[in-house]
């Protein structure tokens, strides 16, 4: 008998591999080495320094574009969570029908729409809310950042309840649960690990959205992304590689902790 | 049953359910009425399919008759959610709480209740040594085998004092030897508590067993209800017959009926006494059947004769085929003794001897 199969005895396998390594992260290291960079370019080595990073620190505008992406996202994360817990109960504790596949089609809908798309629709829209009401807060952003997070929330919340045995609640109800006192008891707690897990990913992706927020902010409402992306059209200083590298760390910290949590099971 | 009172702890009257509609619909129960008295053991006996498990599901409240009333001593719950009914259940997979404990799980019945602590306290305690799982009671329920898993079901089942308790085809995941185990254990449990018992199942030994009276249901319908020896030995009718042990089925003219008793004459021309099944209409070719153990075989003449076809051999005893000179076949069902062979070879022409007590003419 031969060998069982491996892709990686192919020839070419290794030399492939690395270049799909390479492309994928050295940019990404290139930019990670200069935010160290003494000089202040961004291709020129200057000798090792954290002033970038202390630079970015103290800079106002940094501050308050960090602060308003963790506010929107933390907001925005949390409600649509909510929504989509709510929907995945409903879609999953029921007898299919049709209509049903259409249902799970609508919620995952912005995950179809070309961002720009959705982007321009909310101006427009927004735009007449705004002369109708005079409200232009942050409140327009947290709601374009809540309907597009509903679906990423919603996979891993769905995932876990359709894992999850039914007996489970049909036993809670046999020994005398109300149905809100089985939601509590017995399906909120094993739902837990995917709902922190949708937390999760909805937060970093509104804490990357660009796109969207561009259209919809007003004056004085640039979060992070749309920040880094204001200064760069105005030269790159290896501050914008230091601010970067912060928010890699980040976004790498959340996402391993949402590979942990989705992990655990039971 | 001198011993048990005759008051009726469920009763089920006309009951059907049906799944579907239009041209697709499939009555799962079909017009089904029985009493099941307090303090009972009561089998649902029948094989997957026949609406027994609708039977125990609509009892519990996961679903709802389309047709009918189920009472529990006298008042009609058949409209009730689950969690309003002081019935509780057991369930094939136990489905227990993964995130609790051992004594959560049995407490929680107990605590939805709104009962005070200290006698959950207590009755979780109680509990644990019913099923003799003290030194357990602080584990997930993860970290515990199967039969534990068992345990804790009927422990958690059984701490709210339920009226009825409803167990489906609970044994079905254990291996045989801890199925034996928990059979012995279950008619103890129901000695002890004094609480009626519903259990439902496809193992026709399991239901012999264990059972005060065992209803047989096929096709939706419930065939025959009885004790044990009733539904063995007095079978009413043909598929209760066959999926209760094995048989032989003898095709015959009935003759002079009286007090549930008649004469049988066989193919063969022998006439033989049997018990006739309730509701037996008189024709020409009645079934009546003979359990292999309550025929004999001989080498001289019987009243039946034929050769021996095969012979398999079973440790306790021996199985022989004869084929009958009428054409039908039958199976004699010998107690083996040290001394080899059973006395027969394969191809001798042999007699059959039925007993005078053997034989029960079904009513189909």
């Amino acid at each position: 008998m031969a060998k069982n199969f491996s892709i990686k005895h192919q020839p070419g396998f290794s030399a492939i591999a690395a270049t799909c390594f390479i492309v994928l992260y050295l940019p990404i290291i290139v930019l990670v080495i200069y935010a160290f960079n003494a000089a202040s370019s961004t291709s020129e080595w200057g000798g090792f320094s954290l002033k970038w990073f202390q630079s970015a620190w103290q800079n106002t505008q940094v501050v308050d574009a960090t602060l308003r992406s963790f506010q929107i996202g933390s907001i925005a994360a949390v409600l649509s969570t909510i929504f989509a817990t709510m929907a995945a109960l409903a879609t999953t504790r029921t007898a299919s029908y049709p209509g049903l596949t259409f249902k799970y089609a609508a919620i995952n809908q912005p995950l179809m729409v070309p961002e720009i798309v959705t982007g321009v629709a909310l101006l427009i829209f927004f735009s007449r809310i705004k002369i109708f009401t005079g409200y232009s807060g942050i409140g327009y952003l947290v709601a374009a950042h809540t309907a597009f997070c509903i679906p990423f929330a919603y996979l891993p919340i769905r995932a876990r309840l359709e894992n999850m045995d039914l007996t489970l609640e049909r036993a809670a109800a046999d020994l005398y649960a109300t149905p809100w006192k089985t939601f509590r008891r017995i399906t909120l707690p094993l739902l837990w690990p995917g709902i922190l897990a949708g937390l999760m990913l909805a937060f970093v992706i509104s804490l990357d959205d660009v796109v969207i927020t561009e259209f919809v902010k007003s004056g004085g409402q640039d979060t992070l992304p749309t920040y880094m992306l204001g200064q760069i059209r105005r030269g790159i200083t290896p501050e914008i590689n230091a601010i970067s590298t912060a928010f890699l760390l980040l976004s790498v910290a959340i996402v391993t902790l949402f590979f942990f949590v989705s992990r655990k099971r039971d | 049953m001198p011993d048990k009172p005759d008051r009726n702890a469920i009763e089920v009257v006309n009951v059907s359910k049906i799944f579907g509609s239009g041209e697709g619909q499939v009555a799962a129960l079909d017009t089904v009425s029985v009493s099941i008295r307090e303090n009972e053991f009561f089998t649902l006996l029948g094989p997957s399919g026949c609406g027994k498990t609708t039977l125990l599901r609509l009892i519990a409240g996961f679903d709802f008759p389309t047709a009918g009333e189920i009472l529990l001593y006298g008042q009609d719950i058949a409209p009730l959610p689950p969690f309003k009914r002081p019935v509780n259940t057991v369930f094939q997979s136990y489905a227990l709480f993964p995130h609790m404990t051992v004594a959560d799980n049995i407490g929680f019945g107990l605590e939805m209740l709104g009962k005070p602590k200290a006698e959950i306290k207590a009755r979780v305690a109680e509990m644990l040594k019913l099923v003799k799982m003290e030194a357990l009671a602080g584990r997930r329920t993860s970290q515990i085998s199967g039969g534990q898993q068992q345990r804790v079901a009927l422990a958690r089942a059984l701490a709210p004092q339920p009226k009825v308790l409803l167990l489906d085809e609970p044994l079905s995941a254990l291996d045989y030897k801890l199925r034996k185990e928990m059979q012995i254990e279950l008619k103890r449990l129901q000695h002890e508590t004094g609480i009626t018992f519903i259990f439902v199942t496809h193992d026709q030994e399991e239901a012999l067993t264990m059972s005060d009276r065992i209803a047989v249901m096929s096709s939706g319908k419930i065939l025959q209800v009885g004790s044990p020896w009733d539904i063995y030995d007095k079978p009413a009718e043909r598929f209760v017959a066959d999926f209760i042990g094995e048989t032989n089925f003898l095709t015959a003219a009935i003759s002079e009926m009286a007090n549930g008793k008649a004469r049988a004459t066989l193919k063969s021309g022998a006439t033989i006494e049997a018990t006739v099944a309730q509701g037996f209409q008189p024709k020409p070719n009645a079934t009546v059947v003979v359990r292999p153990e309550h025929a004999k075989l001989t080498k001289a003449k019987g009243e039946l004769s034929g050769r021996v076809d095969n012979i398999v051999y079973f440790g306790t005893d021996t199985h022989i085929h004869v084929h009958l000179d009428s054409g039908e076949l039958f199976t004699v069902r010998q107690q083996n003794t040290r001394s080899a062979g059973c006395g027969f070879e394969k191809g001798d022409a042999v007699g059959i001897l039925i007993g005078s007590d053997a034989a029960q003419v079904l009513k189909d």
